[in-house]
């Protein structure tokens, strides 16, 4: 268990320096694209899914796979349709 | 053990993605990168894991994918904040699923904390996200809502939240965890209805940080160090973000994290 607290610790400060220099004009896209990564919460629900024992844990296990994957894909795709704007005038 | 590999490999992929987002140059590369890790994320979970049901898992992702397509592709850009905020409350949503089902009547100490932080970070973030679109799209109004007794509710309502996930802890009672699921969503809705106008996007920037986090906490819940790894990414440089966005607005953040219990009946803003 300490194995994963020292997991969320590190990702936490990479997290903080990563995005630290960001300009502003990125940071509607820059929110989409984590907004996106979020998604990835669909890994989780595969796996409960494919493990799931009863019909409860079943279809709650698919309606997360669901709004996962909207999650996922939607982000994706809206976050590349701001950055299509941005083309245009590159600095 | 190649499924440890590959999340490493998505992780590695999350990280440049967020990197390239932050330069004009790599932002749209960045987010293809991004992408790509996720789908070797998934294949690599469904081979892993989709021992059963997987005909169902796969027919669940179809679904989810003719829905999100066409909603991001035919949005017009200036409903965008909106979209993203919808996007981020579903994540948000199955973040709370996903402890749901996993609770099965305890499990040690940790797992309980874990599941209690996913389900009402998860569950506030998702009906929070709903109250931000729902007042960028105008269906209801934008100005900041503040009720009679907003401050009380507000505090009554984090009071039950703490009371619950106490209970939950100490019980290990399905049926508390889903009143504690109920709670989360009135706190979120609580959180979100005295933010207005030009301070709802950065709303949703802290909306998205959250869900991060409880993404991150579901990651302690199936032991899976990729959710970790990737939920805290997002929540911490999701936090940061929000940060550089009320300062790029010039806007206090303390209005919006505290909005709902510093907001008075009669209010004047300038």
């Amino acid at each position: 268990m300490i194995d994963l607290l020292t997991i969320f610790v590190l990702a936490a400060f990479v997290g903080f320096e990563v995005v630290s220099k960001v300009s502003t004009i990125l940071h509607t896209p820059l929110m989409s694209g984590a907004n996106a990564i979020h998604g990835v919460i669909l890994v989780g629900a595969i796996l409960i899914t494919g493990a799931a024992e009863g019909a409860v844990q079943l279809v709650l296990g698919l309606l997360a796979v669901f709004l996962a994957t909207v999650n996922v894909v939607g982000g994706f795709v809206v976050t590349d349709r701001m950055l299509e704007m941005f083309k245009g005038h590159k600095r | 053990m190649s499924a440890q590999l590959a999340y490493l490999v998505a992780a590695l992929c999350f990280l440049l993605a967020l990197k390239g987002l932050s330069t004009p140059r790599f932002a749209r590369a960045g987010n293809l990168l991004g992408a790509a890790g996720m789908v070797l994320a998934v294949v690599t979970a469904f081979v892993q894991g989709a021992v059963h049901n997987g005909l169902w898992i796969l027919v669940a992702i179809a679904l989810g994918a003719v829905v999100a397509v066409p909603a991001a592709r035919s949005v017009k850009m200036t409903a965008i904040p909106q979209m993203v905020a919808l996007f981020n409350g579903v994540g948000g949503a199955a973040a709370a699923l996903v402890a749901l089902a996993e609770f099965h009547d305890g499990g040690p100490l940790l797992f309980r904390i874990a599941t209690v932080l996913t389900v009402l970070i998860g569950s506030g973030s998702f009906s929070g996200s709903l109250v931000t679109f729902a007042k960028l799209q105008e269906i209801m109004t934008t100005r900041p809502v503040v009720l009679p007794a907003g401050r009380v509710l507000s505090i009554g309502v984090v009071a039950v939240s703490l009371v619950l996930a106490v209970a939950v802890l100490a019980t290990s009672s399905t049926a508390l965890l889903v009143a504690l699921t109920v709670a989360g969503l009135l706190l979120g809705i609580a959180f979100v209805l005295p933010v207005g106008g030009a301070d709802v996007p950065i709303a949703i920037s802290l909306l998205n940080a959250f869900t991060g986090l409880a993404v991150a906490a579901s990651g302690y819940v199936l032991a899976n160090t990729l959710l970790i790894v990737a939920g805290t990414l997002v929540g911490a440089s999701g936090t940061l973000l929000t940060r550089m966005m009320a300062q790029a607005m010039g806007r206090p953040l303390t209005n919006i994290l505290f909005g709902a219990f510093t907001a008075t009946a009669v209010q004047v803003r300038g």
